[in-house]
């Protein structure tokens, strides 16, 4: 444990390291350590409440108290001190309860204190058998309580209280360590919840017009030493001596957070944030903590479905049957002109392996694209040419500790807090040491506020232009030693990502991109796109192919770079390609939802492999219902490249992978794809291992062309909230209603000539949306609105990418 | 407030008091009020630090800390500005003084904020004062009004090229914001609690830059010792304890009131100056400077009211808040209600004092009606051992002064409420409304 005294490199100590005596043992711990950090390193447990190693001592709960017979400089500290709150000196000597009488009778009063309003409730309280405050009386605490011995009467509360939707206080539990404020002030920046009061009537409160709606609020609860906070979700529904835990990776974005899954009978109960240092430290949005029962769902799809020649209608099928059908329509629609492959960004990345090896093997096609929304051609050669590959380890990569000592961190086309909320906690951590953050953004946000952050203001449309000049204006001094992080919206402005390469060469400065879904780093790595094999073999590449050809041990794979999402959906609505082999997508995810049905009605073939009845699923000719993430194993790749392996939560036999259906239906297809089980498929994804060859060229930027905005026309900016109408928040009502509300923002000039008109109507060249309006420092020809909170989204009811808005105000 | 001058008087900071209009600017000044301010002006900064550091002048807030020591912590190389905070939020009971000087003569004050500013190079400084005490915030304000529209505060003050505002800030009545730290998260409109230290305010106090806090009555002795100089001011007093203080005698004498002489007076002196004890009656216990020392029995009379002493007997010379009980009063009943004071004015942010007195006023009030046993008496002392030194700040250590040392001067009279089964006192013979010659 003392691994700083005993380098075995033979290093030289650091000369910050501090030496003192905890109960008698020696022990060096660097400058600036807690005391109650340093025992721990002589394996002494001090008892504490307040304290947590992520937020700022307090010293407020006082159970950590220990003697100090030498502060360092040979003299005594007279009173017990706060372990939490003393920090280590040359010399020093401190004893803890483990030998000092008087620690422990410190320790035992403010426990016998702690207790006396404390209910006896335990058998009825959810946090009873995980209890720091259970679990510490019985160490640290007497055993019969003088208080009720003498007739003393317990403060109390009425209960519970909600503070949000999802979190409720039960007040007369509370200790009052502040644990919940502190995280909601210090980490999360969403200080809606607050001590109030005075004295033992002390307790947590809310502003009533300010309501606890965080995006973070769940940790609040993980962290809290008693159960006065609990989730409506979990309240009341199991015991944790009832419940298995399983470490997982949450599946709801590209931050690979750690998280423990705990189970009961095969029903995930809850979920917890696990802790991962390296990765989401000890935090976790509350979509990745609630947001589970989507697997629950009433439209589970239970067993494959065919296509019934005679009705016309779907009917259950067997399994072998379903592959059958399966693997004889592909073969026709292959004759038939080609089938193209939709992969949607959810997939592990052994599934999203399968779906690239089925392409290339049995379909014979480069036509994949795994990007299930506006996406452009840019794109996947900067994917090929700027991302793929560049794991950890490899000089150009970005880590979330990368973020934490860059000096600047320009944002593009990604807004963190909604998109990517481990990275956002981190660039907010990063921004109170000194990381100054600077974004490309219609407005600035709530949470580039929270990052105290610069804005740049952009229009959509003109992030490349705003990026080349990053380079030409060296004022806000990106260099090497900053990072640029894009997100996958700057594929639909025009430019952007070429340019954002173009601004990381010649300023040194780190380049990463970070996408919204879970799937989708690893969906690039894997070559589930037209102009990547995997290991990021360039398609073009002639060696390239070969190298992947003798891996798979086929003699050869289709040459031409194949269509992309956009591209394969046209041509089967042209009906130049005779099927689709689709998984995990949703129509009013992509660039045209009306156009994407329509293709998938015309095509000839549609094989389905989903979770849970869609618009796809019902238009398919074969529905083959796969795993969820808890029912499988599987890798995700964090934005940094950075695998997550994890393991199944649930054992269910029926609930197959994707890559399990894929290999059923190559098998009937007369074609071996070497694997029928992920441990398998991962084995294969070692051996094909990473290109060593040339990269993709650089990223040919797409021509701007001159864009005119109409009169009393808007460009529209968009992105989906963290929490909004997403399939995958289905069943959590709870959580829903924590969203931050459908609003439309108009610029400042607009909204005064709105007049005090409450709601406005936006119109485009697909549709009007009603939604209340609030004014922010949008540029004057920008009107931004949620992309899902509202009817089927902004794709579908509004207007498409790129394309500009009527805005009309009304009166509610 | 003495009629008739007595040698033992040294009436600096009340002289004034009995002037006619002496809150005004124009009643200040023509006792030679702000001559001093126009001296310290002309001195060198270091000289008025230093000046007060010989003088030994210590906090009359309670703690006693060398007022001079205080100022030299201010890092005069940090950039951040620099503060002066006055700490008029007197709220401990049985202390009236501050509230009376700043009523009587709010110009002394002022004249010292302005001095001491100056000398620690403080271009802002604030007075916060208790909120309660409106017709003294409202005095406040007027005589910083004045001293602004006369030249002493704002820019350029008296020529030198010296800039000063001065803020009176009114509380919202809470004990706890009279703790320096908590009164600077008040003063910065959070709530008041306590805040960890280090870092001391001398380094990051109010809006995290160097501040010193001091008491009303440290900082309105500054422009005597400037006038007068250290020697005068150190002619009194004691040997560690030098100069004059105000002493607040209340209770059960004859003449309650503000009696101004050095440290070291007894209180057998100061009852004679106060008329005595109320008639046909004897002196029981009585608190050196607020509820929050330990109190003292008659046996202490002739101790010398210094630092030293009433450290030694076992308590705290504190704010001088000398509260006088006679023999008709109940000390289970007065150590109660105090601890009810501090029950109700936790903060409620540390475990011992939030909890602690909580259960106290409970175990006490069981006392009080006679219920419980004598071990009832060894819980509470475990009680007070477990609070004292164990909370965030003093107020949990001043919550148990009361209790332990009523136990150790009165431990029979507390189990004489056991066998009596309730208290064995008539409440309304400790009244001032009680008939004269009520009897014990």
């Amino acid at each position: 444990m003392t691994q700083v005294s005993t380098s075995s490199a033979g290093e030289v100590e650091k000369s910050d390291a501090v030496t003192l005596t905890i109960d008698g043992v020696s022990v060096s711990v660097p400058k600036d350590t807690l005391v109650i950090r340093a025992a721990e390193q002589v394996g002494v447990q001090i008892p504490r409440f307040c304290d947590h190693p992520l937020l700022a001592p307090v010293g407020a709960c006082r159970q950590c108290l220990v003697e100090v017979p030498d502060a360092g400089n040979g003299r005594p500290i007279p009173k017990p001190q706060a372990s939490c709150t003393l920090q280590v000196a040359e010399g020093m000597v401190v004893n803890t309860q483990a030998t000092s009488p008087v620690a422990d009778k410190a320790q035992q009063g403010v426990m016998e204190f702690l207790l006396i309003n404390h209910p006896l409730d335990c058998p009825v309280c959810d946090k009873g058998g995980e209890c720091p405050l259970q679990n510490q009386a019985m160490s640290n605490g007497r055993a019969e309580s003088r208080f009720s011995a003498t007739g003393g009467v317990k403060r109390t509360f009425p209960k519970p209280i909600n503070i949000s939707a999802q979190v409720l206080l039960d007040r007369e539990r509370c200790v009052l360590c502040a644990r919940c404020t502190r995280f909601s002030e210090q980490i999360a920046g969403d200080p809606f919840i607050a001590l109030v009061e005075r004295g033992a009537l002390q307790q947590v409160g809310i502003y009533e017009k300010e309501p606890f709606e965080s995006y973070f609020s769940g940790n609040t609860i993980q962290i809290c030493p008693v159960g006065a906070l609990t989730s409506a979700d979990y309240r009341f529904r199991s015991r944790p001596f009832d419940l298995v835990s399983t470490p997982s990776v949450a599946e709801h974005d590209a931050c690979g957070s750690a998280i423990r899954v705990d189970h009961r009978r095969g029903k995930v109960m809850r979920r917890l944030s696990g802790n991962d240092p390296e990765v989401n430290e000890e935090w976790i949005t509350d979509k990745d903590r609630f947001a589970f029962t989507y697997a629950r769902a009433g439209d589970r799809i239970p067993h494959p479905l065919v296509r019934d020649a005679g009705t016309g209608e779907l009917r259950a099928a067997s399994w072998p049957e379903a592959f059958a059908v399966a693997a004889r329509g592909l073969a026709a629609a292959r004759t038939a002109g080609g089938v193209g492959v939709l992969t949607g960004g959810r997939l592990t990345a052994e599934d999203a392996y399968a779906y690239s090896s089925f392409a290339r093997m049995v379909l014979g096609t480069n036509d994949i694209d795994f990007r299930a929304r506006p996406h452009s051609a840019e794109e996947a050669d900067f994917l090929a040419a700027e991302v793929v590959g560049r794991g950890l380890g490899h000089p150009q990569s970005v880590t979330y500790t990368d973020l934490e000592s860059a000096s600047l961190v320009v944002l593009a086309g990604l807004e963190p807090e909604d998109e990517a909320g481990a990275v956002f906690l981190r660039l907010r951590k990063a921004s109170r040491t000194g990381t100054r953050v600077l974004a490309l953004a219609p407005y600035a946000s709530r949470g580039l506020a929270k990052m105290d952050g610069l804005l740049l203001a952009t229009t959509p449309g003109t992030e490349a232009a705003a990026l080349d000049g990053l380079t030409e204006h060296s004022e806000h001094g990106l260099d090497s030693t900053g990072v640029i992080l894009v997100g996958e919206r700057l594929a639909t402005a025009p430019g952007a990502l070429a340019a954002a390469a173009r601004l990381s060469r010649t300023t040194g400065a780190r380049l990463a991109w970070v996408p919204r879904r879970a799937g989708d780093r690893g969906a690039v790595e894997v070559g589930c796109l037209p102009n990547l094999l995997p290991g990021g073999r360039p398609v073009a590449d002639p060696a390239a192919r070969v190298d992947a050809a003798a891996a798979w041990g086929v003699d050869h794979l289709p040459e031409a770079p194949g269509r992309d999402g956009t591209a394969i959906l046209e041509a089967l609505s042209a009906g130049e390609l005779g099927g689709l082999l689709v998984g995990g997508v949703s129509t009013t995810d992509l660039a045209d939802p009306d156009a994407a049905r329509a293709a998938i009605e015309a095509a000839g073939f549609v094989v389905s492999l989903e979770q849970r009845e869609t618009e796809v699923t019902r238009a398919a000719d074969v529905v083959l219902p796969v795993a969820p993430a808890s029912d499988k194993a599987g890798t995700y790749l964090t934005w940094e490249g950075r695998p997550r392996p994890f393991e199944a939560v649930l054992s269910n036999p029926a609930s197959l992978p994707d890559l399990r259906v894929l290999a059923g239906i190559a098998e009937e297809s007369g074609v071996s794809l070497g694997f029928r089980t992920v441990a398998e498929a991962r084995r294969q994804m070692d051996q094909f291992g990473a290109w060593d060859g040339d990269r993709a060229p650089a990223a040919e930027p797409a021509k701007v062309k001159e864009r005119r905005l109409a009169k009393n026309k808007f460009w529209l900016a968009t992105w989906k909230q963290m929490l909004d109408l997403g399939t995958m928040q289905d069943g959590e009502e709870a959580l829903r209603a924590t969203a931050r509300p459908a609003i439309a923002r108009v610029p400042w000039s607009v909204h005064e000539v709105l007049g005090g008109a409450t709601e406005v109507v936006l119109t485009g060249d697909r549709g009007s949306v009603t939604l209340p309006v609030e004014p922010a420092d949008l540029p004057d020809d920008t009107v931004w609105v949620p992309a899902n909170s509202h009817g089927n989204g902004v794709l579908a009811d509004l207007a498409s990418p790129g394309s500009a808005v009527t805005v009309k105000g009304v009166r509610a | 407030m003495s009629a008739t001058p007595s040698p033992v008087l040294t009436p600096v900071l009340s002289d004034n008091w009995d002037a006619e209009r002496a809150w005004t600017l124009e009643s200040y000044e023509s006792l030679g009020g702000y001559a001093a301010l126009h001296k310290a002006l002309g001195m060198a900064q270091a000289d008025i630090v230093e000046a007060v550091k010989d003088s030994g002048l210590r906090g009359r807030g309670g703690a006693g800390f060398p007022t001079g020591m205080k100022w030299s912590f201010i890092p005069q190389d940090n950039p951040k500005p620099k503060y002066l905070v006055v700490n008029a939020d007197e709220s401990e009971p049985g202390t009236c003084k501050d509230v009376p000087l700043m009523m009587a003569s709010p110009h002394t004050l002022v004249e010292g904020v302005i001095i001491s500013s100056y000398a620690i190079r403080a271009n802002h400084a604030f007075i916060y004062v208790r909120g309660e005490v409106l017709h003294v915030v409202r005095r406040l304000q007027q005589a910083v009004a004045e001293a602004y529209a006369a030249g002493h505060l704002g820019k350029d003050i008296h020529g030198s090229g010296y800039d000063l505002d001065l803020v009176v800030h009114a509380g919202a009545g809470a004990y706890i914001c009279g703790e320096e730290t908590a009164l600077l998260d008040s003063l910065e409109g959070r709530r008041g609690q306590p805040r960890l230290r280090p870092p001391f305010p001398a380094v990051a106090g109010l809006y995290a830059s160097p501040t010193v806090i001091n008491n009303v009555e440290s900082i309105a002795s500054v422009p005597a010792i400037v006038a007068n100089g250290a020697e005068w001011f150190s002619s009194m007093g004691t040997e560690k304890s030098k100069g004059f203080v105000l002493y607040s005698l209340s209770g059960h004498v004859k003449r309650p009131g503000q009696f101004e002489a050095p440290l070291g007076i007894t209180l057998r002196e100061l009852i004679d100056l106060a008329g005595g004890m109320r008639e046909g009656h004897e002196l029981k216990f009585w608190t050196p400077g607020g509820s929050s020392t330990p109190l003292l029995t008659a046996e202490h009379l002739d101790m010398p009211l210094d630092y030293e002493a009433v450290g030694e007997a076992g308590s705290m010379l504190g704010t001088r808040a000398l509260q006088i009980f006679d023999d008709t009063t109940c000390v289970v009943r007065a150590v109660l209600r105090w601890t009810e004071f501090y029950k109700h004015e936790s903060c409620g942010k540390c475990t011992p004092c939030r909890e602690g007195t909580w259960w106290l006023v409970q175990t006490l009030a069981r006392l009080e009606a006679g219920q419980g046993t004598e071990e009832d008496l060894d819980v509470l002392l475990d009680q007070c051992e477990n609070i004292l030194g164990r909370s965030f700040c003093a107020l949990g250590d001043g919550a148990t002064s009361p209790i332990t040392s009523s136990i150790e001067y009165f431990r029979e009279e507390f189990l004489a409420h056991l066998s009596h089964g309730g208290c064995p006192f008539d409440p309304a013979a400790s009244t001032v409304f009680a008939a004269q010659g009520a009897h014990a």
